[in-house]
């Protein structure tokens, strides 16, 4: 264990990651482009002839479409195609499917059912013209009542959202559960203490800093349609594009670039993308589509918008026995929530959390609304977000309950570490975890007797006086993450299993090319996964190309989300480079004229053992490998390998976070004074980048837990379609993260290393909203829902009831 | 309308339509795609450029306006091959990750440094406060620049007349 000065991890010294050999604090080698503005992002790529095209979008939440006069447009002298939803519908393209079985219109036919749907699409000579000629489309639509709050979604009368599927008469889309109903009943039933809690986890919206786009580029000649587009899943997408549009998959080629950020915003397939192919084939040349803020707020995946009921049991003396869960899923209007196909609600049914107890009980109801779809997306890892922010929450609630705090009741209850690998009551089977030390460690950073202290004085001199010094609180958030997705038996996106590949090839000088599945949108797999092969090879870290994104170019994966490149990627990369090691022994023994069974392995060479003075390098038998050296029989030459990896199980990564804030009483304003991360995921492949994560995670937290809503009013109208609603946190509202680490390797994993890049997002809200929660005890308030804007703690304050997702009275 | 406009002290001309923004001439018509277009709204600070001088958001300026005036992107960050200590600092502190935002956040680094060659944590923090950074949490953002103030370039900046 080693808990890092907060100030001890900056600088990594000059030099960068030349002659590097491994793990540890390498520097990105994808940063050099990047500072000199040579990137090559989507919007970065100019192709010969290329078009740009635009979308038409629903100012309705909810109206029959009557007619779409495309007239003007098409007259205008810079347009070169206007397509709506009848040319789809001819191509039989109007719809298409989603990554939960369901459907989603591409243009709309019959209805438009979310505002900023898609109506038209233009494509003409420039950006600037094709936005023009979206005013010269003239629509009529029917007004039709909509569905905004989910609550009233299963309402006797409810306006029918998806009259498109036969026989549908109601806007129930699943339920589903996990967990034992009747077990976790009956400890209800006989409980000392029952707390409940209804809880909203507010729509927010991934909001990466680049929009989703494409440049879909259909050859007519070879009958080979190139895109390059925002994707996080390449191979995925080629294969949907295969499906959806009757193209070979041979065919098609997706390359997905330098990405600007994805945090799952950039795993489905959007219909501007569909759009921009058929844009490419109507008129045989690329077609570039890149959305604007708006569009990307208003109509890309959003995320949450999950209203829960908690409960909690527990002995009167603090030991928890059961937790109850009822969930209503508000989708949108279709259900394009993006999960492993047996698993509506994600992974919700982890809520158990970091905690022993008897029995559990979720169940979720997933409904239509007049809203974008989306849902799983913003570092989610599948639902835990929310499945952390209940159990965090209900934890603080019973601690109020009970008049205990809130770390002593979690110390009380976290599992032990000789429970593992333990069976959760939901299912799931965590793999290893030492959850008590991580929280003495987070508690140690931060001083927590001295906070609690600090807090106690300052509470006994507000009581005697106006109360307009600020409030302070302190907040706790023990978590438990589940990421890795996932053994194929159980997991798969669209049929497809959750299995990636590998390929490591070592050319004859002794540099190696690594092609991987899984896609960076800024995590620094280019890094990160040179130091995989770099640590098991014994060669330097400069001497590793990664290639990644290009359909062509790597095998076939499931592509990054859900935190599972190191624990899937990772391990295939560490897989095949170790076939390849296994490879140069045959070689080294050729060599050394040695039974390969006698060498052994030291960092970069394979030498005869207890012969340090008699070996071979990696270098040296990369190039016996292409040269002329006889080889045993079977040995074909070269130095190359290919690997699939089916995790076995998921990796279960932790964390303990504590934050410290000050609330103004007068105003309402939070502001988050400390946040202290400690973080275990096992192996650090590369601490600088781990923390770097960490870092972007805890600032989602904030925006989370402070700032971010899409609220909407009564008409359906999105309240929260541009930066200057939809508020993310800049410099000044987030402080200077405290971070430091425990390392509880998975043992399943050949490395030891678990994900870690959805960790923060997921641990971080509960322990502000807790900090705030706490710091309004003396006005005895008990819950406040996200997002705690000052305008929000007010009226928490003032004890008036409000929603913050909706602009209804 | 015809427009010359200096960017990164090479005089560009070209013919343009009056509402074409800055940002997207400079990635457009002169392939400066470093610049980056994040929002709609002038909040997100990735297309930030120095306009003679000072950071401005390039999405909300017309190209027009820059007509007869310098222009400096990132692209004209590094001198001679050399890179900036900003740019150094950024690498040596993982001050990014998707890159996305970088090149905005680095122009105001520059011209913070210029002007308050050694800040505090509160000074730059509130410097790149126009500017929305979604990957780093902007902890190694104010290391970097930290970085930079302590690892002058040799020669002083040229002074851009």
């Amino acid at each position: 264990m080693s808990a890092s000065n907060p100030d001890g991890h900056g600088p990594n010294g000059h030099g960068g990651p030349n002659g590097h050999h491994g793990f540890g604090r390498v520097a990105r080698k994808e940063d050099a482009r990047f500072i000199r503005g040579k990137g090559n992002y989507v919007d970065d790529i100019k192709l010969p002839g290329m078009l740009y095209g635009a979308i038409l979008r629903s100012p309705h939440a909810h109206a029959r479409l009557l007619s779409v006069d495309t007239t003007a447009a098409e007259a205008h002298p810079q347009v070169r195609a206007v397509i709506t939803g009848e040319t789809l519908a001819g191509l039989n393209l109007a719809w298409m499917p989603t990554l939960s079985n369901d459907v989603q219109a591409v243009l709309a036919t019959d209805k438009v059912r979310f505002q900023g749907q898609e109506v038209a699409f233009v494509v003409a000579e420039t950006h600037y013209a094709a936005r023009d000629a979206l005013e010269l489309i003239d629509v009529d639509y029917e007004a039709l009542p909509p569905v905004v709050d989910a609550r009233t979604a299963l309402d006797d009368g409810a306006p029918l959202i998806r009259d498109d599927v036969e026989g549908r008469a109601d806007n129930r889309i699943f339920d589903w559960e996990a967990g034992d109903a009747e077990e976790t009943d009956r400890v209800f039933d006989d409980a000392e203490v029952v707390v409940s809690q209804d809880m909203l986890y507010p729509r927010v919206h991934p909001a990466p800093l680049e929009t989703c786009g494409i440049v879909a580029d259909m050859d007519k000649v070879t009958g080979k349609l190139t895109v390059h587009t925002t994707t996080q899943a390449p191979h995925a997408h080629r294969t949907v594009y295969a499906l959806v549009a009757g193209l070979p998959e041979h065919k098609i080629r997706v390359v997905s670039p330098d990405i600007g950020g994805g945090f799952g915003n950039k795993v489905g397939i959007y219909p501007g993308y569909v759009c921009a192919i058929v844009g490419s084939i109507v008129t045989g040349r690329p077609v570039k589509w890149m959305e604007d803020r708006s569009e990307n707020l208003m109509t890309t995946s959003f995320a949450r918008d999950y209203h829960m009921r908690g409960e909690i049991a527990a002995t009167r003396d603090g030991r928890i026995r059961g937790l109850r869960v009822r969930v209503l899923a508000d989708h949108g209007a279709f259900n394009g929530t993006a999960q492993p196909t047996k698993f509506p609600a994600g992974f919700f049914h982890v809520f158990t959390g970091s905690y022993d107890i008897e029995a559990a009980h979720c169940a979720v109801t997933g409904v239509y609304t007049n809203k974008a779809p989306g849902g799983v997306a913003y570092a989610c890892s599948f639902r835990i977000t929310e499945a952390a922010y209940l159990v965090e929450r209900m934890i603080d609630l019973l601690a109020a309950e009970l008049d205990t705090d809130p770390a002593e009741l979690r110390l009380r209850n976290l599992l032990r570490a000789e429970q593992f690998p333990y069976s959760s009551p939901t299912g799931w089977e965590y793999d290893s975890g030492d959850y008590p030390r991580t929280l003495r460690t987070a508690m140690d950073i931060a001083g927590y007797d001295d906070l609690r202290a600090e807090q106690a004085d300052r509470r006994a001199r507000a009581a005697g006086a106006r109360g307009d010094d600020p409030l302070m609180g302190i907040g706790i958030s023990f978590f438990t993450e589940a990421v890795g997705a996932g053994p194929r038996k159980h997991m798969d996106i669209l049929g497809l299993g959750m299995a990636d590949g590998a390929e490591l090839r070592v050319h004859p000088t002794g540099k190696a090319v690594l092609r991987i599945s899984v896609q960076t949108q800024g995590q620094g797999h280019e890094t990160t996964f040179a130091q995989i092969v770099a640590h098991e090879l014994g060669i330097p870290v400069d001497d590793v190309e990664v290639v990644h994104g290009d359909t062509d170019q790597t095998p076939f994966g499931l592509g990054t989300y859900g935190s599972r490149s190191t624990p899937v990627s990772g391990a295939a990369t560490a897989v095949v480079a170790r076939k390849v090691r296994e490879r140069a022994r045959i070689v080294a023994g050729a060599m050394l004229e040695a039974d390969p069974e006698d060498l052994e392995w030291t960092p970069g060479r394979w030498i005869v053992r207890g012969d340090p003075s008699s070996g071979a390098t990696m270098q040296e038998i990369a190039m016996a490998a292409h040269g002329s050296l006889e080889l045993p029989d079977g040995v074909e030459g070269h130095l190359d390998a290919t690997t699939v990896y089916n995790p076995p199980n998921l990796t279960y990564p932790f964390g303990a976070y504590i934050a410290v804030v000050d609330v103004d009483p007068g105003t309402g304003k939070v502001t988050v004074r400390r946040f202290v991360a400690v973080d275990d995921c096992g192996v650090r492949i590369n601490p600088m980048i781990v923390e770097g994560q960490v870092h972007g995670g805890l600032a989602d937290g904030v925006g989370m837990a402070l700032m971010q809503v899409m609220a909407f009013d009564e008409d359906g109208n999105h309240l929260g379609a541009s930066f200057m609603d939809y508020l993310l946190p800049t410099s000044m509202e987030c402080p200077s993260w405290e971070l430091g680490e425990t390392v509880t390797p998975s043992p399943h994993h050949p490395l030891g290393a678990k994900g870690v890049g959805e960790s923060a997002t997921v641990g971080s809200p509960a322990a502000i909203v807790n900090a705030v929660v706490d710091a309004l005890r003396p006005y005895g308030v008990r819950h406040a829902d996200m997002p705690l804007t000052p305008a929000n703690v007010w009226r928490v304050i003032q004890g008036r009831p409000f929603r913050t997702d909706l602009a209804i009275p | 309308m015809n427009i010359t406009v200096t960017v990164n002290g090479q005089p560009c001309t070209r013919d343009v339509e009056p509402r074409l923004l800055l940002v997207h001439f400079l990635r457009d018509e002169l392939d400066l795609t470093g610049t980056h277009w994040g929002c709609d709204t002038s909040n997100c600070g990735a297309c930030v450029v120095w306009l003679d001088d000072v950071p401005v958001k390039s999405c909300t300026v017309l190209a027009v306006m820059a007509s007869g005036r310098e222009v400096r992107t990132v692209e004209g960050l590094e001198r001679d091959g050399e890179l900036d200590p900003v740019q150094q600092g950024f690498t040596e502190c993982h001050g990014l990750q998707c890159g996305f935002c970088t090149p905005g956040m680095m122009m105001t680094s520059r011209w913070l440094l210029d002007r308050s060659p050694d800040p505090t944590e509160a000074e730059i923090r509130e410097a790149l406060s126009g500017q929305i950074c979604r990957c780093t949490g902007y902890e190694n953002i104010v290391r970097s620049v930290r970085w930079a103030a302590e690892h002058p370039a040799e020669k002083p900046e040229e002074v851009t007349p």
